[in-house]
């Protein structure tokens, strides 16, 4: 098994003559969550949806989990979309089928000989592993609230127990305390399930809670990858003012104090932790 | 081909009945495991899976159950499989998945009721949608640079001009349709000079209108519909108010009165061509030559068929326009309903609209207007 999840190698995409993408390189290790981050127009969407090949790039090579994306499935080879999970931003549940449906519905698709009775319970024990209470199974997506319909469609990612997992801007739309408890989840699953995670945010607390590392998308292409603090020495403008701002700085601070605390030490500013 | 779990089953020299599992126990194998388990169905004592190779949460959680059902203790998990045991065995595990749903005939008497008081509210609503309509009408009266010009011509536009291809060709065919099959008919009587009486005044009396009426539901009342309710959903509606202005002034008004303003145009319009197309084929088949058959219509149609199909067509347009607006007000929640709402409002738009022919039918002939 490669060291690497996902490896893009050159990947160009295009919109007739608007170049989203343009010699992008980015690899991917095993077990990392990585977090990519970029403006708003940078393509993070795109570069995720070419990779789990909802988009065919113009030109470049994609190879995620040992499988070239856009290649027939060799012999014996599992298909490549039931090693991964996808949560996309607005959770895109089925909204005719309940939540413990929604789960089904890959398990029905990939293993449709599995007893009924276990696939419920597979359902079940997915949509509490994911923090909902047991009585969301049977309601529809309408019936819930943002941060709910985010769960569901992490445990619907989830129902195959993929390999790798997407994750569209997982916190967007959510208060803080949903988007710190959304953050805890996924690392708790990374960490339990040995996951690795494509993340897209533009959330700061999130990269700093948990990315193992972060891509930064900027000119077409990824132009730095690197721990928080390999980025904030760098001194590419968009960057620096990325990490820098005001907002970064003070995403920065809260971490360090909670650092402080955790070794006992007392926080540098207390007002700001 | 699946990488496989075997399971066996042994008893041990103290009656101590053993399940062992070995092999890969995952996603793709719990499914022949769990089959073959449950139909054997053995008792046992101890679930021993230490010749488990690999295993996630699928297979972590059929060991966890296996073992509950058989009130067996788990030995030789590996410390994955330990941990993910533990994070699978939080949930209980029996909680519906699909709401409850009551019994057919319940749910049919619920259906019926809930339908019913439906129809009672909706036509609550659609009274109060009325009066506010006549009340940002009179608003518009008493004020009237509020009336929106733009969204007027835009509108009539919409609603009228760019309907002239359609509705011309439907009424062209429509007329060639009556005139002909009239013309076979009438043929059996020696009374084929009266297929332009046929055509003449079935078209302006009724069909010009009541077919433009169906175009028009489908055309425009269907994109009001989804129009405003899309705007519905985007809050775009709810940002008009908190401005200040109102929906029905700015949305509901404009596209009322192009449509009260255009369908008896286009109704008009309609009947002429369908005139025109049963002209064309009488010159063709019955040999009634073109402007003879023009000129005849001058003299068999009387006046007042004009003005029966004039005074329908405003109230057809009104029908359909505010059906479209109405529903489209209506949406709430998702973008299905859109697609809802935008169905009903053609349905009942036309619906409407044929009820009302009807009842002018009646009525027209019951004042002697024949």
């Amino acid at each position: 098994m490669s060291e690497f999840a996902i490896r893009i190698e050159g990947l160009e995409n295009r919109f007739g003559d608007h170049a989203v993408h343009q010699d992008l390189n980015l690899d991917v290790r095993r077990g990392e969550i990585i977090g990519v981050v970029g403006g708003s127009g940078t393509g993070k969407s795109v570069l995720m949806r070419s990779i789990i090949g909802l988009q065919t790039p113009s030109h470049g090579r994609i190879e995620v989990l040992g499988h070239e994306i856009g290649t027939p499935r060799g012999e014996g080879e599992a298909d490549i979309r039931s090693r991964w999970g996808v949560l996309f931003q607005g959770g895109a549940l089925f909204s005719t089928l309940t939540v413990a449906e929604n789960v089904e519905v890959p398990l029905k698709e990939f293993y449709p000989d599995m007893d009924p009775e276990l696939r419920h319970e597979i359902a079940r024990y997915k949509v509490s592993l994911t923090g909902l209470p047991d009585s969301a199974a049977a309601k529809y997506p309408s019936e819930l609230s943002g941060g709910m319909r985010k769960r569901a469609g992490l445990a619907r990612a989830l129902a195959l127990d993929p390999e790798l997992l997407f994750l569209d801007e997982p916190t967007a739309g959510l208060d803080p305390i949903g988007a710190a408890a959304f953050d805890n989840l996924t690392r708790e699953l990374h960490e339990t399930l040995g996951l690795t995670v494509f993340l897209i945010t533009h959330d700061l607390d999130t990269l700093h809670e948990i990315c193992d590392r972060v891509a930064v998308l900027a000119d077409k292409r990824v132009i730095a990858v690197g721990t928080i603090p390999e980025l904030m020495a760098s001194d590419h403008p968009w960057i620096h003012e990325y990490f820098g701002g005001p907002r970064g700085r003070s995403a920065l601070m809260s971490r360090e104090g909670e650092a402080a605390k955790e070794h006992g030490l007392d926080s540098p500013n207390p007002a700001k932790a | 081909m699946a990488p496989d779990c075997e399971f066996l089953l042994a008893t041990d020299a103290d009656g101590r009945s053993t399940l062992a599992l070995s092999g890969v126990l995952t996603i793709a194998s719990v499914g022949p495991l769990d089959h073959a388990l449950r139909r054997e169905k053995p008792q046992f004592s101890h679930l021993d899976i230490t010749g488990l190779g690999e295993v996630d949460t699928a297979g972590a959680w059929l060991v966890w159950r296996l073992a509950r059902d058989a009130g067996a203790q788990v030995t030789g998990a590996s410390e994955k499989a330990e941990r993910l045991i533990s994070a699978v065995k939080c949930c209980s595990g029996d909680a519906p998945i699909a709401p409850p749903r009551a019994p057919p005939l319940v749910r049919f008497v619920e259906t019926v009721g809930l339908v019913m008081i439906g129809l009672w509210r909706g036509s609550g609503s659609i009274l109060a949608f009325l009066g506010a309509l006549v009340s940002a009408l009179g608003m518009v009266i008493r004020h009237p640079s509020r009336i929106r010009w733009t969204a007027l011509v835009r509108q009539t536009e919409l609603v009228g001009v760019d309907a002239l291809a359609i509705v011309g060709l439907m009424s062209f065919l429509v007329g060639v349709v009556i005139a002909q099959q009239g013309a076979v008919q009438l043929q059996q009587f020696g009374a084929e000079i009266y297929t332009v009486n046929l055509t003449g005044r079935i078209s302006l009396r009724e069909l010009g209108v009541l077919m433009t009426a169906i175009m028009v539901a489908g055309r425009s009342g269907s994109a009001f519909a989804a129009q405003i309710g899309t705007m519905k959903l985007t809050e775009e509606i709810d940002a008009m108010r908190t401005i200040g202005v109102s929906p029905m002034e700015a949305l509901v008004l404009p596209r009322v009165m192009a449509a009260v303003l255009m369908m008896p145009l286009l109704g008009l319009y309609s009947a002429l061509i369908a005139i025109l197309g049963g002209a064309t084929i009488s010159a063709f088949t019955l040999g009634i030559p073109f402007f003879n058959f023009l000129a005849r219509i001058q003299e068999v149609v009387p006046l007042i068929d004009l003005w029966v199909g004039l005074i329908k067509g405003p109230v057809f347009g009104l029908i359909v326009a505010m059906t479209g607006c109405y529903q489209g007000m209506q949406v709430k929640g998702s973008s299905e309903e859109v697609g809802l709402r935008t169905t009903q409002a053609v349905v009942q738009a036309i619906f409407a609209v044929i009820v009302i022919d009807a009842f002018f039918a009646v009525f027209f002939s019951e004042v002697g207007w024949m």
